[in-house]
């Protein structure tokens, strides 16, 4: 087999995967092996193919996305902590005909801006929220989140949530799959080849209901943050599936009728 | 011109719209006018007052301790405003429910007795308009035709069957208001 | 007579204007003494008319939230709330501020603290003036006085916060918000055009241009120190072009009234009374409340023996005050707490008692 140089490596023939170029080249800051940046690149590539990074609104969250609006090529704004579903309900309905998203983590989304979630999805917003879950506050360092696993120490609950003393892990996605404005509402993660591409799908199917105006497409990603867990990346995927997934199962929770 | 109005009572009674329409009578005369009510909780079947202002010139504080005139509805409202109306001034009650009659000798008092007179009619909604009749014969400070105009743009427009019974109610005012005192003002 | 004019509430004509303004969009919560302005909106039905788009919100937070998302895409967006409802919007108010966009903020005040009362108060004067939530910024306040103003400051401002890409307020109170006066309104404008959104705003990223990003945040100390020089250039600006004061008898006023919003109206009566009385007074209102009329106040500090504040407040103002007065002369202040509102023989009297008996 005749050896390929670099002329042939880069030939366009030849190239089995590159950045979308909705996403920007500024190194990204998250920890090796942080599921929020492969769900970036997927809500990217998504925008790219789609063909809708001119009509796209994204807004980014507090916490370790804050900074979303560097790494992915779309208008973007920066809501305060928790209130990301506000701001999209106000840009949609001023500019009806745009894909606006929100991306949150459990802690703005389950805990401080519970009420601006719950309200939105039971309106029906037409739009796309992105909900990263991986049991912590990531950003702050490692404090408890909403989501925190019944047990699990963090720097908060340095003896393992106390269920009497803190209450039960929220199922966010459960609860708003409940509510009449939710067209679709799926649970998914980005920790193996496989659970990427069904989360690939997940998310295109998510932008592609916006268009409908049916309500709130509702797409939870069960992540793990390595440093927040303290652990290195191997085992923190391996205690994401033996721990979390039992927790907050894979899969649609709500999928449309019509 | 400047006049300087309290009306209270109870709330239902009507006496936030009779200021109301008082005040768009002065604004069809081209007069500057303000109304400003008590407002909240007090409201909901509690006293209810409002101070209308009706003026030549630009009017500056719509609040009020002191007033030309005085329209009192109720014995709690008697008590409040019977010391606020200025010397030389006017207070018209209706002497329903009223256990204590106004005992002021430097100020004209007149009495309509609004309630019974609009029950006779058959109209008791239409209470305020014979009120608000009684006032404007003593103090004639808007002509009658843009009492009509200013009642036509206050009452929204399914209302508008109601404006003839309240122009009865506005006449029968004037006939049966009563001077008890007068004092040159 | 005069068919051009309506009676209305000050909360009602706010509202109306805000329709013929040509507004987006607004976002609300009920709280009294304000929520006629909702309810005018949406019994009058402008999404038929104009497109505005009006939007009862889940709480006060999720109302300024949605002015941040709704003016971060380019469009005229306000909200309305009294008191209690404006300390909840302060932390939208400082990200507003920090991402310098333009929003119209209407705060018919109560009184407080707390709870407080549903009666109207001036006890917000500091709030809205000096910031409000977190961080060197400021509004831009202004204090309308009557029903007309309530209608004619709808447009104003809206001009000065896309003028400085900056939040504005308009400081009513119970009192004009409850009471009716006769007004005028302009005629309809029609809304802007997608087309004609300003080139800051996240409308979508075209390939002509980098993509739009609102924000407040940047951890570099040195860029935000930068931003924090550019934020105080621009209330330089604003001092230096957008103050708006009105004086009454001022010219052979031996004491000055200073007094804003319904303070002013009725100072304005007490002004009438003392002159009965052969007392030279006269009133200085402030309109803007931010930018403060320093250079007014001090130009009179300098003909008048002494100034009272009068203010629905334990005295708020009269910090203003006395800073542009600058010791020249005796600066007091007169108020009524808690919803009660002063009358204007009060007010004589506490000016023949702390200024000219003092």
């Amino acid at each position: 087999m005749a050896e390929l140089d670099l002329k042939d490596i880069i030939a366009e023939e030849n190239v089995v995967y590159k950045k979308t170029k909705v996403l920007t080249d500024k190194p990204m800051h998250y920890c090796p092996g942080c599921g929020h940046s492969t769900l970036h690149r997927i809500i990217a590539e998504v925008i790219e193919e789609m063909g809708i990074q001119e009509k796209t609104i994204g807004i980014a969250p507090v916490g370790c996305a804050v900074f979303m609006y560097d790494y992915i090529d779309v208008d973007s704004q920066e809501a305060a902590h928790g209130r990301a579903p506000a701001l999209a309900t106000a840009i949609k309905r001023l500019l009806p005909d745009r894909y606006v998203f929100t991306y949150q983590g459990d802690g703005d989304l389950a805990a401080i801006g519970t009420a601006e979630t719950i309200h939105a999805c039971n309106r029906g917003e037409n739009i796309t929220m992105f909900f990263v879950n991986n049991g912590i506050y990531g950003m702050t360092g490692g404090q408890m989140a909403p989501t925190t696993l019944e047990g699990m120490r963090t720097s908060t609950t340095p003896y393992g949530r106390d269920y009497h003393l803190m209450g039960h892990p929220i199922k966010m996605t459960d609860l708003v799959a409940q509510l009449p404005g939710t067209y679709y509402v799926t649970r998914q993660a980005v920790h193996t080849p496989n659970y990427v591409r069904k989360t690939k799908k997940a998310v295109r199917k998510a932008f592609e209901y916006q268009a409908l105006g049916k309500g709130v497409s509702f797409v939870e990603v069960v992540s793990n943050c390595n440093s927040g867990w303290k652990m290195p990346p191997v085992q923190a995927v391996k205690w994401l599936d033996e721990n979390m997934l039992p927790y907050y199962p894979l899969g649609d929770i709500k999928v449309p009728q019509d | 011109m400047t006049e300087e109005i309290i009306i209270a009572g109870f709330g239902g009674q009507g006496v936030l719209s009779m200021g109301k329409i008082l005040c768009y009578s002065g604004v069809m005369q081209g007069k500057e006018v303000s109304w400003m009510p008590s407002y909240g909780p007090e409201m909901r079947g509690g006293t209810a007052n409002v101070t209308v202002i009706i003026s030549d010139e630009r009017i500056s504080s719509p609040i009020l301790n002191a007033f030309d005139s005085a329209i009192i509805l109720n014995q709690q409202s008697m008590d409040k405003f019977e010391p606020k109306v200025k010397p030389g001034g006017i207070l018209l009650y209706d002497p329903n429910g009223i256990t204590r009659h106004p005992e002021r000798e430097d100020i004209s008092i007149y009495r309509c007795n609004g309630a019974e007179e609009a029950a006779r009619m058959g109209a008791i909604r239409s209470f305020n308009m014979l009120m608000l009749g009684a006032f404007l014969k003593i103090k004639p400070i808007v002509g009658m035709d843009n009492v009509l105009k200013g009642l036509k743009k206050s009452l929204p427009e399914r209302y508008h069957n109601l404006i003839p019974q309240n122009e009865k109610a506005l006449q029968r005012g004037m006939e049966i208001v009563q001077e008890v005192k007068k004092v040159e003002g | 007579m005069d068919e051009e004019y309506v009676l209305m509430k000050g909360n009602e004509a706010l509202a109306e204007a805000a329709i013929r303004a040509g507004v987006d969009g607004y976002f609300g919560y009920p709280i009294t003494p304000q929520s006629e302005v909702m309810e005018y909106l949406t019994a009058a039905k402008p999404w038929e008319r104009t497109g505005m788009v009006v939007f009862q919100a889940e709480s006060e937070v999720a109302a300024i939230n949605m002015l941040y998302g709704g003016a971060g895409a380019g469009k005229k967006v306000m909200t309305s709330s009294s008191s209690p409802g404006i300390s909840l919007m302060q932390e939208g108010l400082s990200y507003i501020a920090g991402a310098e966009l333009p929003v119209v903020v209407v705060n018919v005040v109560r009184g407080g603290p707390g709870l407080g009362t549903i009666q109207p108060s001036q006890s917000d004067y500091f709030q809205a003036t000096k910031g409000g939530g977190h961080g060197d910024y400021h509004l831009l306040v202004l204090a309308p006085s009557s029903v007309q103003e309530m209608a004619d400051f709808i447009e104003d401002a809206f001009e000065l916060a896309f003028k400085y890409r900056n939040p504005v307020m308009i400081l009513s109170d119970g009192a004009i918000g409850q009471m009716m006066e006769k007004v005028k309104f302009k005629p309809q404008k029609t809304r802007r055009s997608d087309d004609e959104l300003p080139g800051w705003a996240t409308t979508g990223k075209t390939p002509d241009r980098e993509r739009n990003i609102i924000t407040s945040l940047d951890l570099d100390p040195y860029r935000q120190e930068r931003f924090n020089i550019h934020l105080q250039e621009k209330y330089r600006k604003m001092e230096a072009e957008e103050v708006r004061y009105e004086t009454f008898r001022t010219e052979d006023a031996e004491y000055l009234l200073v007094a804003y919003g319904t303070s002013s109206r009725i100072c304005q009566k007490s002004v009438q009374l003392a002159r009965e009385e052969g007392i030279k007074v006269g009133l200085l209102r402030p309109i803007t409340l931010y930018p403060f009329p320093k250079e007014p106040v001090a130009q009179l500090a300098t003909q008048v023996k002494g100034m009272l504040s009068v203010e629905m407040s334990a005295g708020q103002m009269v910090e203003d005050v006395r800073l542009a007065a600058n010791g020249r002369i005796p600066v007091e202040h007169f108020g009524r707490m808690g919803g009660v509102i002063p009358a204007p023989e009060e007010i004589v009297e506490a000016l023949k008692q702390k200024i000219i008996g003092g």
